[in-house]
């Protein structure tokens, strides 16, 4: 796929707190800005992509013809592939192939949320999940919340690997470590591992300096044919290999320890033709410590079970370890938009690439980076896409 | 603890109604011999229509488990490991999760809920 297609306009929206912007609104707010980045206008979109978190989602087939109305946009290709926080990775990788395919020149993938103007809570939208999910009988009356399944991975992480909360709480001292450059993150002050163990406990092992943060924003990527790409004069950013994959729980066979990710990641890097010691910036869904740790394992970074060695002693922290992760502070420090980390990392992803990321965090000569997603949830059913981004 | 009550469908009623008789059903593929969970009328491993019911031990092991911080909320949310095969969500009814190991003994055993369906959650093995 490489030099099919190229990200030519990125936008993070600046909010975190979204009192006075509508859902429709802030899908139109980085719809703008990401096109204003490539130079482009909505008059030049052909290409739609959008996932559940567009407003009218609820009722079927409403949803994305309402946001196409409201942008006002004529696309003659839509794609709604609903994939929670992994979406926009995937939708990435489809804008790709629909270009080459001539299906369309210049897609535009928006994604924004607004849960803390809404005082909605992440378990408001997982842990009432509708009685007509196929699994939801026998699963919604014992009340778990979204921190239970996260928490049941590390558990099974400890007991199978040794993995203290130690090694854990460097994950957020690393992204809390980034957020101190970035003016927009939610937490900005550095923690240490001392002050993550000794936040309350949310759903044992996981404390409350574990989990990411909840906000508002949300952001949107412009992905063109090469042909329009060369005219922009923008860093020409082609994605080179991506994965998708679906894990579920298999009838009651499964490894907690072993997400989408081991083939998302090993089929991006197959196409690629890379591996990850090729990798130098990854953003990472880090909706929770443990989140992090085990998609570095599954996607190859380091050997199962190693994780927690291989994110002790700030290793993730830009110019200590070999690998930078999340330098914006990622969803522990610096948003989650909608419960959803996808699209906001692959922008700092971008950010890394083209050497705008904050001088602090920059790695040098970022010539190649990988993004990951997990949509859905760790510890039961979720969507995993990967995607491996280079600048050429 | 605090359970709802599910919703109960066709395909999955003898499940309850054998919850309510302190009985745990599992759904097997007669195909490979596996028992599987959540029961469904075919085969998650082939596909097949060819499957059964058969009553489970009520024995299992503690895969993992997860408990609130908060003290007024005592529910332990675990995966057990059926001795038939399968590991499937639940609660574990116990004093003190904090106590809890990963590999400890379980049986199951029936709570109610709002509706006076039963559902199956699990209790450490006198053995154990």
């Amino acid at each position: 796929m490489k030099g099919q297609a190229f990200i030519v306009g990125a936008y993070e929206h600046p909010t975190r707190h979204a009192v006075d912007r509508s859902l429709a609104q802030l899908h139109a707010d980085v719809a703008r800005g990401a096109l204003a980045d490539a130079g482009l206008n909505l008059s030049d979109v052909d290409g739609y992509f959008c996932a559940g978190d567009v407003p009218g989602w609820d009722a079927p087939g409403v949803g994305p013809f309402s946001m196409v109305e409201y942008l006002g946009i004529q696309p003659r290709y839509l794609e709604t592939t609903e994939s929670w926080g992994s979406s926009y990775l995937h939708h990435v990788a489809q804008a790709t192939r629909a270009i080459a395919d001539g299906r369309c020149t210049v897609a535009l993938i928006t994604q924004a949320g607004r849960p803390r103007a809404e005082r909605q809570r992440p378990d408001a939208s997982h842990r009432s999940q509708p009685q007509t999910a196929c699994e939801a009988p026998f699963e919604t009356p014992y009340g778990a919340a979204v921190t239970n399944l996260y928490a049941m991975c590390a558990m099974r992480h400890q007991y199978e690997h040794g993995t203290t909360a130690e090694q854990l709480a460097w994950i957020k001292v690393a992204a809390s470590h980034h957020a101190q450059h970035n003016r927009q993150a939610m937490l900005r002050t550095p923690v240490t591992v001392q002050e993550v163990l000794s936040s309350p406990l949310i759903a044992a092992p996981l404390r409350r300096l574990d989990c990411c943060v909840i906000s508002d924003g949300g952001g949107a990527l412009v992905v063109v044919h090469p042909s329009i790409a060369r005219a922009l004069k923008r860093p020409l950013i082609t994605p080179i290999g991506a994965g998708y994959s679906i894990s579920h729980l298999n009838g009651g066979y499964f490894d907690l320890l072993a997400s989408g990710a081991v083939k998302s990641g090993a089929d991006a890097f197959a196409e690629a033709g890379l591996t990850p010691a090729d990798i130098r910036y990854a953003s990472l869904y880090d909706s929770f410590t443990i989140t992090v740790l085990i998609q570095l394992e599954n996607l190859g970074f380091c050997a199962p079970g190693r994780g927690g060695a291989f994110v002790a002693d700030g290793q993730l922290i830009s110019g200590v370890g070999r690998l930078a992760v999340n330098t914006d502070g990622g969803g522990l420090c610096s948003n989650h938009p909608g419960h959803r980390g996808g699209m906001v990392r692959l922008i700092e992803a971008v950010r890394q690439l083209r050497g705008e990321a904050h001088p602090a965090v920059q790695r040098p000569d970022c010539a190649l980076a990988l993004a990951h997603g997990t949509g859905g949830l760790l510890g039961s059913r979720h969507g995993s896409a990967t995607l491996i981004l280079e600048r050429l | 603890m605090q359970l709802t009550s599910p919703h109960i469908t066709p395909e999955s009623a003898p499940f309850w109604e054998a919850a309510n008789q302190g009985q745990l059903l599992l759904r097997r593929c007669l195909d490979t011999g596996k028992a599987f969970f959540y029961p469904r009328d075919h085969s998650p491993f082939t596909g097949s229509a060819a499957t059964d019911w058969i009553v489970a031990s009520g024995n299992a092991s503690l895969y993992s488990f997860s408990y609130s911080g908060r003290a007024d909320d005592a529910c332990c949310i675990a995966y057990v490991t059926l001795d038939e095969g399968p590991t499937m969500l639940s609660a574990i009814q116990c004093v003190d999760p904090t106590r809890l190991r990963i590999g400890q003994r379980l049986k199951v055993t029936f709570a109610s809920t709002p509706s006076g369906q039963k559902v199956p959650v699990f209790e450490l093995s006198h053995s154990d």
